[in-house]
């Protein structure tokens, strides 16, 4: 199998080149990232991301053969003989295939991402209905690894000012929460020409989302949520 | 994050290194729930809770600590829940429990308590996006991916008054002065070849602590989890056998009836990863080669498993390729959780022998979650235990911190002249060597030889091979270099920095596991299969200093209650 990956170390390279490495998957190289830690046993300088391989921590999010994805869990034996690894589009490289997710970040913590609940709290749990928490299923599962905001090119032209799929989808997590108190706050933080209604509905996030959650969704509910608002 | 939220709460500059982006760290692949007796479906009570623990940890698990734990289960459960943790929910609005290994009603009898809390099964990710989006609301300060390296100790009392940790973006090191330090690194499952942990699970506060001078305790006791995806290792939570799978052999028997007459596929885990490597040792084992069971879980139907067991659907199609609903998913005993580790008390304090006293409180440490050892798992940890341990002792810790660092007098300690100088001598060394030992070479044979010798079940040739290989790959691992030498995100490094780390950890396993001359919890030895209350009822003490070993009693007193004697344990 032919990986071509995306290398550049600032320390060294005056720019960005790609580099070829031929490796041989054993039968237990599953998943790409199995390969990758095998080129990197050939190379110890290629340089990526990755933590749990089971596509729960978001770590090793990249672009592979033009489509955002996690290594961990994109199949061996779905891929091309040649497969072509690139960073994340659209956020700055710090080294190969390791992005600076600060503004990813930043568009997260901007629509203050917990619960707000000003009641004293009571002695047990505050009680919620399955149906409310229902509200909150293909929300909460956001493992914030960025492919969803990096395909998106209302985010690769606005990042500061567009808040992105993910942090979209995690405002409507606290919205939809039955034990939140200020959603009209939230919707007060949304309500601007570039947070929110930067969305054109093209739809990439949901294509690119490896835990298969709608950002889309939940940005079109946002969005009614303002319209009834309004009238 | 627990500790760091109590800190930051009371407006204390509260820094947070972690080598990971916080959310990423490994809590969150815990699946199935969070113990506490809420009696939300079944009646239940602290004492049950107690009782199960002390029983599953075979004895070992101090029963103040125990005790201090079960009590404060449900605040802080109900805690996490107005903190925002995205609960599941009975009818009635309450949040949801399922039955776990272990957990029974009334002192061991054979009604299972409905005990676990759990968020689908994604409890753990649930939880550990829920305490980071609350340090971001209490303005805790995250310094991430930054890699603690070793801890900086006053020589006048052997105070912990700092760390130093590498910016793995820049490649500088930092000496951060602190007035405590809490160590919540995590297991090192990653010293295993076969394991449900994450590529970080290195044992880096283990590393730190051995380099310090200080113990290690009852490193001999790992955990294998009996659902580990056969050769894949990716977990399958306990929850599904909570929730009604149970575990067949090649016959399509249900053996746990056998091993288990009473608690069946919810025995303990150490009971039920034994009788799997028995099956498949008897020649029951599934597959080609006859090395996994089968979880089969398609009777629950498709609305309970996508309902409540959702994530572990997802794992099983991509990395088994079995879809739950209809295949049974192929499973084997796989390493997953440290019992051993860091010593503290039930307030985080981390505790060494000095003078006369075995367990004297270091000032300025403190250690909290799976790389301590408080201990309340003892030799073998019950199903859920672990995110309740997290919660409990990290808000303990930050307690106690807290108090500690008001006591304090407002400027820093003065730093040692040499602070730090031991760290830059390691990076340097690494940074001049251009030959060597492969970073990747040494890692594998390590992990290879833990494998083979000290396993589920535990051989006396095997375990005393297993001890000089380690002292060898030790010497090894003094030789490795790296061809990488930018300053820039350099994972070469951080993977050698790691492999010290883990070696630190692999030689405290290998050595304490020889030593014990018994069967307890998950040290099971061919050569002694039973318990030996009267000669190992007391926790191991692996010191890194002339790689020896010493060690203490087991805390029998609980604080409130009367002590519970050991039992002949049976499920």
């Amino acid at each position: 199998m032919k990986l071509s990956v995306y290398r550049f170390d600032p320390d060294k390279d005056e720019r960005p080149y790609m580099k070829d490495y031929e490796v041989t998957p054993e039968a237990s190289d599953r998943m790409l990232l199995d390969v990758l830690v095998r080129a990197k046993v050939q190379d110890d300088s290629l340089s990526f991301r990755r933590s749990c391989r089971e596509g729960v921590c978001g770590s090793d999010a990249m672009n592979i053969n033009g489509k955002n994805g996690l290594a961990c869990i994109t199949r061996v034996a779905d891929l091309p003989q040649h497969v072509t690894l690139r960073p994340l589009p659209g956020l700055p490289v710090i080294r190969d295939l390791i992005v600076d997710m600060t503004q990813f970040f930043k568009q997260y913590h901007s629509i203050r991402p917990y619960v707000i609940n000003n009641d004293p709290p009571p002695e047990r749990e505050r009680l919620q209905s399955p149906q409310e928490r229902e509200e909150l299923d293909g929300l909460y599962e956001c493992i914030l690894c960025a492919c969803c905001s990096t395909s998106c090119p209302s985010f690769w032209w606005n990042p500061d000012k567009f808040v992105g799929p993910a942090g979209l989808l995690q405002a409507y997590r606290f919205i939809a929460d039955s034990r939140d108190q200020v959603s009209s706050e939230r919707l007060d933080n949304l309500e601007d020409p570039y947070r929110l209604f930067r969305c054109h509905t093209i739809m990439n996030c949901v294509d690119a989302c490896p835990k298969n959650l709608n950002p889309t969704r939940a940005i079109n509910k946002i969005k009614e949520l303002l319209v009834k608002r309004a009238v | 994050m627990r500790a760091a939220l109590e800190l930051a709460r009371r407006e204390l500059k509260v820094a947070v290194l972690s080598k990971v982006f916080p959310t990423r760290s490994h809590t969150v692949a815990a699946q199935g729930g969070i113990a506490a007796p809420l009696a939300n479906s079944t009646e239940d009570h602290w004492h049950w809770h107690m009782y199960d623990t002390v029983k599953g940890s075979d004895y070992l698990g101090d029963q103040d600590a125990i005790e201090y734990m079960c009590r404060r289960a449900i605040e802080v459960v109900v805690e996490l829940e107005h903190m925002g943790m995205p609960f599941d929910r009975l009818e009635n609005g309450k949040i949801y429990q399922r039955p776990f290994g272990g957990h029974t009603q009334n002192y061991g009898s054979p009604k299972m308590a409905m005990r676990a809390c759990a968020a689908a099964d994604r409890t753990g990710h649930a939880m550990l996006h829920t305490l980071y989006q609350q340090n971001v609301r209490a303005n805790t300060q995250f310094f991430v991916e930054w890699m603690a390296l070793d801890l900086v100790r006053d020589p006048q009392d052997g105070a912990v008054i700092g760390v130093t940790a590498l910016e793995m973006e820049s490649g500088e090191l930092y000496l951060l002065q602190a007035k405590a330090v809490l160590l919540a690194t995590g297991g090192a499952g990653r010293i295993y070849l076969f394991t449900t942990n994450a590529f970080i699970n290195t044992g880096d506060g283990l590393g730190m602590t051995a380099r310090a001078g200080l113990p290690l305790q009852d490193m001999e006791f790992w955990q294998f989890h009996p659902s580990g995806v056969a050769g894949a290792g990716v977990l399958i939570t306990e929850g599904v056998r909570g929730e009604g799978g149970y575990l067949v052999n090649k016959n399509g028997e249900r053996f746990m009836e056998r091993y288990a007459p009473s608690a069946k596929d919810l025995a303990s885990r150490d009971v039920v990863s034994r009788a799997m490597i028995t099956e498949i040792k008897e020649g029951r084992g599934c597959g080609p080669e006859g090395d996994y069971l089968l979880l089969k879980l398609d009777h629950l139907g498709s609305e309970v498993i996508q309902h409540r067991l959702p994530g572990i659907r997802e794992i099983a199609i991509k990395f088994a390729n079995a879809d739950p609903i209809r295949d049974p998913i192929p499973v084997a005993p796989t390493v997953h959780y440290q019992m051993g580790g860091i010593p503290t008390n039930y307030m985080g304090q981390v505790v060494a022998p000095e003078g006369s006293s075995k367990e004297a409180i270091v000032p300025g440490l403190f250690a909290a979650g799976e790389c301590s050892c408080v201990s309340v798992h003892g030799a073998n940890r019950l199903g859920t235990n672990s995110l309740l341990d997290l919660l409990v002792f990290g808000k303990s810790s930050g307690e106690q911190m807290l108090k500690d660092i008001h006591a304090q007098p407002k400027p820093h300690r003065n730093l040692p002249k040499d602070a730090g100088e031991a760290t830059r001598a390691r990076l340097a060394r690494l940074d001049a060597a251009n030959s060597g030992e492969r970073v990747a070479d040494v890692l594998n044979d390590l992990r290879r030889a833990m494998q083979a010798h000290c396993g589920v079940f535990r051989f006396p040739d095997h375990l005393a091979d297993g001890v000089r290989k380690m002292n060898e790959i030790a010497g090894r691992a003094q030789r490795i270099f790296i061809h990488d030498k930018s300053k820039v995100f350099n994972t070469a490094r951080v993977e050698a920095l790691e492999l010290e780390n883990l070696v630190e950890t692999a030689v405290a396993t290998a050595v304490s596991a020889e030593a014990r001359k018994e069967s307890r919890g998950a040290h099971s030895r061919s050569d002694f299969p039973e318990r030996d209350d009267k000669n190992w009822m007391k926790h191991t003490l692996w010191i890194k200093e002339g790689n020896r070993l010493d060690y203490k009693p087991v805390h029998l007193r609980p604080l409130s209650v009367e002590t519970m004697e050991p039992k002949v344990r049976t499920y």
